[in-house]
Protein backbone atom coordinates (compact mmCIF):
# COMPACT_ATOMS: atom_id res chain seq x y z
CA UNK A 1 0.00 0.00 0.00
CA UNK A 2 2.07 2.62 -1.39
CA UNK A 3 -0.27 5.62 -2.83
CA UNK A 4 -1.36 8.11 -0.77
CA UNK A 5 -4.69 7.56 -1.83
CA UNK A 6 -4.70 4.21 0.66
CA UNK A 7 -2.29 5.78 3.27
CA UNK A 8 -5.22 8.31 3.96
CA UNK A 9 -8.01 5.81 4.98
CA UNK A 10 -6.31 2.83 5.81
CA UNK A 11 -3.80 2.46 8.96
CA UNK A 12 -1.98 -0.81 10.58
CA UNK A 13 -2.71 -3.02 13.68
CA UNK A 14 0.84 -1.24 14.69
CA UNK A 15 -0.55 1.86 14.41
CA UNK A 16 -3.84 1.19 16.53
CA UNK A 17 -1.63 -0.77 19.26
CA UNK A 18 0.64 2.67 19.23
CA UNK A 19 -2.09 5.16 18.72
CA UNK A 20 -5.39 3.81 20.56
CA UNK A 21 -6.13 5.87 23.22
CA UNK A 22 -3.99 8.99 21.94
CA UNK A 23 -5.94 12.39 22.17
CA UNK A 24 -7.90 12.88 19.17
CA UNK A 25 -8.40 9.25 18.00
CA UNK A 26 -11.01 7.50 18.68
CA UNK A 27 -11.00 3.43 17.95
CA UNK A 28 -14.18 2.12 16.80
CA UNK A 29 -15.23 -1.81 16.73
CA UNK A 30 -18.24 -2.73 14.70
CA UNK A 31 -18.95 -5.98 14.02
CA UNK A 32 -21.51 -8.56 12.10
CA UNK A 33 -21.72 -10.41 15.43
CA UNK A 34 -22.88 -7.93 17.44
CA UNK A 35 -21.83 -10.21 20.11
CA UNK A 36 -17.91 -10.29 18.93
CA UNK A 37 -17.24 -7.11 21.26
CA UNK A 38 -18.01 -8.47 24.34
CA UNK A 39 -15.28 -11.26 23.51
CA UNK A 40 -13.05 -8.91 23.56
CA UNK A 41 -11.45 -5.81 21.78
CA UNK A 42 -8.85 -3.31 21.20
CA UNK A 43 -8.32 -2.12 24.30
CA UNK A 44 -10.10 1.59 24.71
CA UNK A 45 -12.34 0.95 21.53
CA UNK A 46 -16.10 1.75 21.86
CA UNK A 47 -18.35 -0.93 20.54
CA UNK A 48 -21.08 0.46 17.97
CA UNK A 49 -24.56 -2.10 17.33
CA UNK A 50 -25.39 -1.70 13.76
CA UNK A 51 -28.63 -3.32 14.44
CA UNK A 52 -29.82 -0.77 16.37
CA UNK A 53 -27.05 2.32 16.12
CA UNK A 54 -26.41 2.76 12.77
CA UNK A 55 -29.66 2.74 11.00
CA UNK A 56 -33.17 4.13 11.53
CA UNK A 57 -34.74 0.75 13.43
CA UNK A 58 -38.33 1.80 12.35
CA UNK A 59 -37.96 3.04 8.80
CA UNK A 60 -35.70 1.09 6.89
CA UNK A 61 -32.79 3.46 6.38
CA UNK A 62 -29.41 4.68 7.52
CA UNK A 63 -28.59 6.28 11.03
CA UNK A 64 -30.57 9.60 11.25
CA UNK A 65 -28.52 12.56 11.48
CA UNK A 66 -29.57 13.52 15.18
CA UNK A 67 -28.96 9.50 16.35
CA UNK A 68 -25.65 9.64 14.52
CA UNK A 69 -24.42 12.67 16.18
CA UNK A 70 -25.93 11.65 19.76
CA UNK A 71 -24.21 8.10 19.32
CA UNK A 72 -20.87 10.20 18.24
CA UNK A 73 -21.36 12.69 21.41
CA UNK A 74 -21.69 9.72 23.87
CA UNK A 75 -18.39 8.17 21.91
CA UNK A 76 -16.62 11.00 22.58
CA UNK A 77 -16.11 11.81 18.92
CA UNK A 78 -16.43 15.72 17.57
CA UNK A 79 -16.35 16.94 13.92
CA UNK A 80 -12.09 16.99 14.36
CA UNK A 81 -11.77 13.32 15.87
CA UNK A 82 -9.56 10.62 14.12
CA UNK A 83 -11.68 7.67 13.57
CA UNK A 84 -10.71 4.36 13.31
CA UNK A 85 -13.24 1.97 12.42
CA UNK A 86 -12.37 -2.02 12.35
CA UNK A 87 -14.55 -5.50 12.44
CA UNK A 88 -15.00 -8.78 11.54
CA UNK A 89 -15.44 -10.58 8.35
CA UNK A 90 -12.93 -8.48 7.36
CA UNK A 91 -14.25 -5.12 7.85
CA UNK A 92 -17.74 -5.57 6.72
CA UNK A 93 -19.48 -3.14 8.95
CA UNK A 94 -17.00 -1.19 9.74
CA UNK A 95 -16.66 -0.47 5.99
CA UNK A 96 -20.38 0.31 6.47
CA UNK A 97 -20.15 2.55 9.16
CA UNK A 98 -17.24 4.38 7.28
CA UNK A 99 -19.56 5.03 4.06
CA UNK A 100 -22.14 6.07 6.80
CA UNK A 101 -20.16 8.74 8.40
CA UNK A 102 -18.49 9.96 4.87
CA UNK A 103 -22.31 10.38 3.59
CA UNK A 104 -22.77 12.84 7.03
CA UNK A 105 -19.22 14.71 6.21
CA UNK A 106 -17.10 13.54 8.71
CA UNK A 107 -13.67 14.59 7.67
CA UNK A 108 -11.05 11.95 9.18
CA UNK A 109 -11.99 8.53 9.17
CA UNK A 110 -9.67 5.23 8.74
CA UNK A 111 -10.24 1.70 8.71
CA UNK A 112 -7.96 -0.62 10.76
CA UNK A 113 -6.03 -2.87 7.53
CA UNK A 114 -7.16 -6.60 8.21
CA UNK A 115 -9.49 -6.23 11.29
CA UNK A 116 -10.12 -7.68 14.18
CA UNK A 117 -9.10 -11.23 12.55
CA UNK A 118 -5.75 -9.72 12.17
CA UNK A 119 -5.75 -8.39 15.56
CA UNK A 120 -6.29 -11.76 16.72
CA UNK A 121 -3.79 -13.84 14.70
CA UNK A 122 -1.47 -11.48 15.71
CA UNK A 123 -2.55 -12.30 19.38
CA UNK A 124 -2.89 -8.38 20.86
CA UNK A 125 -4.12 -7.11 23.82
CA UNK A 126 -8.12 -7.40 23.98
CA UNK A 127 -9.96 -5.90 26.75
CA UNK A 128 -13.74 -6.56 28.10
CA UNK A 129 -14.32 -3.45 29.44
CA UNK A 130 -16.84 -0.82 28.30
CA UNK A 131 -14.81 1.94 28.47
CA UNK A 132 -16.80 5.52 29.13
CA UNK A 133 -15.81 8.49 27.31
CA UNK A 134 -16.75 12.67 27.91
CA UNK A 135 -19.47 13.61 26.30
CA UNK A 136 -18.91 16.04 23.24
CA UNK A 137 -21.31 17.50 21.09
CA UNK A 138 -21.30 16.65 17.53
CA UNK A 139 -22.79 18.35 14.38
CA UNK A 140 -23.51 16.38 11.97
CA UNK A 141 -22.98 17.62 7.49
CA UNK A 142 -25.94 17.50 5.34
CA UNK A 143 -26.18 13.89 4.01
CA UNK A 144 -24.33 13.72 0.86
CA UNK A 145 -25.99 11.70 -1.25
CA UNK A 146 -23.66 11.36 -4.38
CA UNK A 147 -22.40 8.15 -2.13
CA UNK A 148 -25.63 6.13 -2.07
CA UNK A 149 -28.01 5.05 -4.43
CA UNK A 150 -31.61 4.39 -4.84
CA UNK A 151 -33.75 2.11 -6.16
CA UNK A 152 -34.97 4.67 -9.04
CA UNK A 153 -31.24 5.58 -9.89
CA UNK A 154 -30.77 1.59 -9.95
CA UNK A 155 -33.61 0.93 -12.32
CA UNK A 156 -32.68 3.58 -14.56
CA UNK A 157 -28.82 2.39 -14.80
CA UNK A 158 -30.11 -1.15 -15.86
CA UNK A 159 -32.27 0.65 -18.09
CA UNK A 160 -29.69 3.22 -19.78
CA UNK A 161 -26.49 1.32 -18.75
CA UNK A 162 -25.52 4.53 -18.02
CA UNK A 163 -23.63 3.54 -14.66
CA UNK A 164 -22.33 0.11 -14.25
CA UNK A 165 -23.59 -2.31 -12.08
CA UNK A 166 -21.15 -4.73 -9.06
CA UNK A 167 -22.74 -7.82 -7.62
CA UNK A 168 -20.29 -8.13 -4.76
CA UNK A 169 -22.06 -10.91 -3.25
CA UNK A 170 -20.68 -15.06 -3.78
CA UNK A 171 -20.80 -16.46 -7.31
CA UNK A 172 -23.68 -18.75 -5.75
CA UNK A 173 -25.76 -15.78 -4.68
CA UNK A 174 -25.15 -14.09 -7.99
CA UNK A 175 -26.37 -17.57 -10.12
CA UNK A 176 -29.74 -17.37 -7.76
CA UNK A 177 -28.19 -20.75 -6.55
CA UNK A 178 -28.68 -19.83 -2.44
CA UNK A 179 -31.18 -16.59 -1.50
CA UNK A 180 -29.02 -15.90 1.34
CA UNK A 181 -24.82 -16.98 2.25
CA UNK A 182 -25.01 -20.30 3.55
CA UNK A 183 -26.20 -20.06 7.42
CA UNK A 184 -27.82 -16.75 7.32
CA UNK A 185 -31.72 -16.52 6.92
CA UNK A 186 -33.32 -15.72 3.77
CA UNK A 187 -34.31 -12.44 3.14
CA UNK A 188 -35.79 -12.15 -0.39
CA UNK A 189 -38.09 -13.75 -2.75
CA UNK A 190 -35.77 -14.29 -5.76
CA UNK A 191 -32.64 -15.89 -6.36
CA UNK A 192 -30.44 -14.39 -9.28
CA UNK A 193 -29.08 -10.74 -9.59
CA UNK A 194 -30.12 -7.16 -11.42
CA UNK A 195 -30.03 -7.16 -15.07
CA UNK A 196 -26.37 -6.57 -16.66
CA UNK A 197 -24.69 -6.57 -13.19
CA UNK A 198 -20.88 -7.87 -12.71
CA UNK A 199 -19.94 -10.64 -10.32
CA UNK A 200 -16.67 -9.51 -8.47
CA UNK A 201 -17.51 -10.80 -5.19
CA UNK A 202 -16.37 -8.20 -1.99
CA UNK A 203 -13.85 -11.29 -0.46
CA UNK A 204 -11.49 -10.60 -3.48
CA UNK A 205 -10.66 -7.19 -2.78
CA UNK A 206 -8.91 -8.59 0.38
CA UNK A 207 -6.09 -10.91 1.40
CA UNK A 208 -5.73 -14.28 3.51
CA UNK A 209 -4.70 -11.97 6.40
CA UNK A 210 -8.11 -9.88 6.05
CA UNK A 211 -5.96 -6.55 4.78
CA UNK A 212 -6.71 -5.02 1.41
CA UNK A 213 -4.98 -6.05 -1.88
CA UNK A 214 -2.79 -3.94 -3.13
CA UNK A 215 -3.59 -0.66 -5.40
CA UNK A 216 -2.40 -2.87 -8.70
CA UNK A 217 -3.98 -5.87 -7.88
CA UNK A 218 -7.44 -3.56 -7.02
CA UNK A 219 -6.97 -2.04 -10.33
CA UNK A 220 -6.41 -5.14 -12.19
CA UNK A 221 -9.15 -7.03 -10.41
CA UNK A 222 -11.72 -4.31 -11.40
CA UNK A 223 -10.53 -3.43 -15.07
CA UNK A 224 -10.60 -7.05 -16.08
CA UNK A 225 -14.50 -6.57 -15.38
CA UNK A 226 -14.62 -3.32 -17.53
CA UNK A 227 -14.82 -1.32 -14.12
CA UNK A 228 -12.37 1.45 -14.46
CA UNK A 229 -13.74 4.92 -12.91
CA UNK A 230 -13.97 6.54 -16.19
CA UNK A 231 -18.07 5.58 -15.67
CA UNK A 232 -20.24 6.25 -12.48
CA UNK A 233 -20.73 2.73 -10.63
CA UNK A 234 -22.78 1.19 -8.57
CA UNK A 235 -22.06 -1.35 -5.91
CA UNK A 236 -24.84 -3.39 -3.97
CA UNK A 237 -24.89 -6.85 -2.19
CA UNK A 238 -27.57 -8.31 -0.11
CA UNK A 239 -28.30 -5.72 2.72
CA UNK A 240 -25.83 -2.87 1.94
CA UNK A 241 -22.76 -3.76 4.09
CA UNK A 242 -20.41 -5.98 1.71
CA UNK A 243 -21.19 -3.37 -0.99
CA UNK A 244 -19.97 -0.74 1.32
CA UNK A 245 -16.97 -2.47 1.79
CA UNK A 246 -16.59 -2.69 -2.15
CA UNK A 247 -17.68 1.10 -2.17
CA UNK A 248 -14.80 1.88 -0.12
CA UNK A 249 -12.03 -0.23 -2.16
CA UNK A 250 -13.22 1.67 -4.91
CA UNK A 251 -13.97 5.30 -4.07
CA UNK A 252 -11.29 5.20 -1.29
CA UNK A 253 -8.38 2.85 -1.82
CA UNK A 254 -8.53 3.30 -5.69
CA UNK A 255 -9.98 6.67 -6.14
CA UNK A 256 -12.93 6.60 -8.76
CA UNK A 257 -14.63 9.59 -8.35
CA UNK A 258 -18.35 8.42 -9.07
CA UNK A 259 -19.49 5.04 -6.98
CA UNK A 260 -22.71 4.82 -4.89
CA UNK A 261 -23.59 2.13 -2.96
CA UNK A 262 -27.21 0.88 -3.06
CA UNK A 263 -27.66 -0.46 0.33
CA UNK A 264 -31.26 -1.67 -0.20
CA UNK A 265 -29.77 -4.04 -2.71
CA UNK A 266 -30.85 -7.66 -3.00
CA UNK A 267 -33.04 -7.91 -0.36
CA UNK A 268 -34.92 -4.75 -2.00
CA UNK A 269 -34.57 -5.76 -5.88
CA UNK A 270 -35.12 -8.94 -4.97
CA UNK A 271 -38.52 -8.85 -3.14
CA UNK A 272 -39.65 -6.36 -5.93
CA UNK A 273 -42.86 -7.23 -7.70
CA UNK A 274 -42.27 -6.90 -11.20
CA UNK A 275 -38.49 -6.67 -11.30
CA UNK A 276 -36.07 -7.89 -13.94
CA UNK A 277 -33.94 -10.93 -12.81
CA UNK A 278 -30.72 -12.14 -14.77
CA UNK A 279 -30.05 -15.69 -13.93
CA UNK A 280 -27.68 -17.28 -13.73
CA UNK B 1 -5.05 -9.70 28.24
CA UNK B 2 -3.81 -11.54 25.19
CA UNK B 3 -5.54 -13.84 23.35
CA UNK B 4 -4.28 -17.30 23.69
CA UNK B 5 -4.46 -20.58 21.46
CA UNK B 6 -5.80 -19.20 18.92
CA UNK B 7 -6.47 -21.31 16.06
CA UNK B 8 -7.88 -21.08 12.63
CA UNK B 9 -9.34 -23.78 10.31
CA UNK B 10 -11.30 -24.75 7.56
CA UNK B 11 -13.47 -27.72 7.11
CA UNK B 12 -16.77 -28.88 5.80
CA UNK B 13 -20.43 -29.03 7.62
CA UNK B 14 -23.40 -29.89 6.16
CA UNK B 15 -21.84 -29.88 3.04
CA UNK B 16 -20.86 -26.22 2.96
CA UNK B 17 -16.86 -25.23 3.80
CA UNK B 18 -16.98 -23.40 7.09
CA UNK B 19 -13.62 -21.70 8.96
CA UNK B 20 -13.86 -22.39 12.66
CA UNK B 21 -12.23 -19.54 14.80
CA UNK B 22 -11.05 -20.27 18.33
CA UNK B 23 -8.90 -18.43 21.33
CA UNK B 24 -8.97 -18.38 24.87
CA UNK B 25 -9.27 -15.16 26.67
CA UNK B 26 -9.16 -15.38 30.60
CA UNK B 27 -10.63 -18.80 31.38
CA UNK B 28 -13.62 -18.69 28.63
CA UNK B 29 -13.24 -20.04 25.35
CA UNK B 30 -14.48 -18.33 22.48
CA UNK B 31 -15.83 -19.62 19.34
CA UNK B 32 -16.81 -18.68 16.07
CA UNK B 33 -17.73 -20.05 13.14
CA UNK B 34 -18.20 -18.41 9.40
CA UNK B 35 -18.91 -19.98 6.19
CA UNK B 36 -15.91 -19.37 3.92
CA UNK B 37 -17.82 -18.09 0.62
CA UNK B 38 -18.69 -15.22 1.07
CA UNK B 39 -17.40 -15.34 5.20
CA UNK B 40 -19.85 -14.06 7.23
CA UNK B 41 -20.04 -15.41 10.77
CA UNK B 42 -23.19 -16.90 11.64
CA UNK B 43 -22.53 -19.06 14.58
CA UNK B 44 -20.61 -18.55 18.24
CA UNK B 45 -20.50 -20.62 21.50
CA UNK B 46 -18.31 -19.95 24.59
CA UNK B 47 -16.80 -22.62 26.80
CA UNK B 48 -14.43 -23.72 29.90
CA UNK B 49 -12.68 -26.05 27.29
CA UNK B 50 -11.40 -25.73 23.47
CA UNK B 51 -13.65 -28.92 23.06
CA UNK B 52 -16.78 -27.44 24.71
CA UNK B 53 -17.05 -24.05 22.78
CA UNK B 54 -16.43 -25.76 19.54
CA UNK B 55 -19.06 -28.25 20.11
CA UNK B 56 -21.87 -26.05 21.28
CA UNK B 57 -21.06 -23.49 18.27
CA UNK B 58 -20.86 -26.26 15.67
CA UNK B 59 -24.09 -27.81 16.50
CA UNK B 60 -25.53 -23.99 15.98
CA UNK B 61 -23.83 -23.62 12.64
CA UNK B 62 -25.35 -27.26 11.83
CA UNK B 63 -28.95 -25.83 12.67
CA UNK B 64 -28.28 -22.86 10.81
CA UNK B 65 -27.07 -24.16 7.69
CA UNK B 66 -29.70 -27.05 7.39
CA UNK B 67 -32.12 -23.83 6.61
CA UNK B 68 -29.86 -22.65 3.76
CA UNK B 69 -31.51 -24.01 0.45
CA UNK B 70 -30.33 -24.61 -3.14
CA UNK B 71 -32.05 -24.11 -6.03
CA UNK B 72 -30.93 -25.43 -9.39
CA UNK B 73 -29.78 -22.80 -11.72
Amino acid sequence: MTTNTLSNVLVTTDWVAQHATDAGVRVVEVDVDTTAYDQGHVPGAAGWNWTTQLCDTVVRDIVPAKKLEELLGKSGIDNKTTIVLYGDNNNWFAAWAFWQLKIYGHDDVRIMDGGRKKWLAEGRDLSTDAPSFPSTRYQAGAPDLSLRAFLPEVQAAVAGKKASLVDVRSPQEFTGEILAPPGLPETCQRGGHIPGAKSIPWGKNCNEDGTFKSFDDLKALYAAQGISGDQPVIAYCRIGERSSLTWFVMKHLLGFRNVKNYDGSWTEWGNLVGAAVEKP
Amino acid sequence: MKPEEYTRRQQELSGWPITIETYKLGDVYHCTIANVDPGARFARADGTTREEAEARAIEKATRYLAQTRKFEV
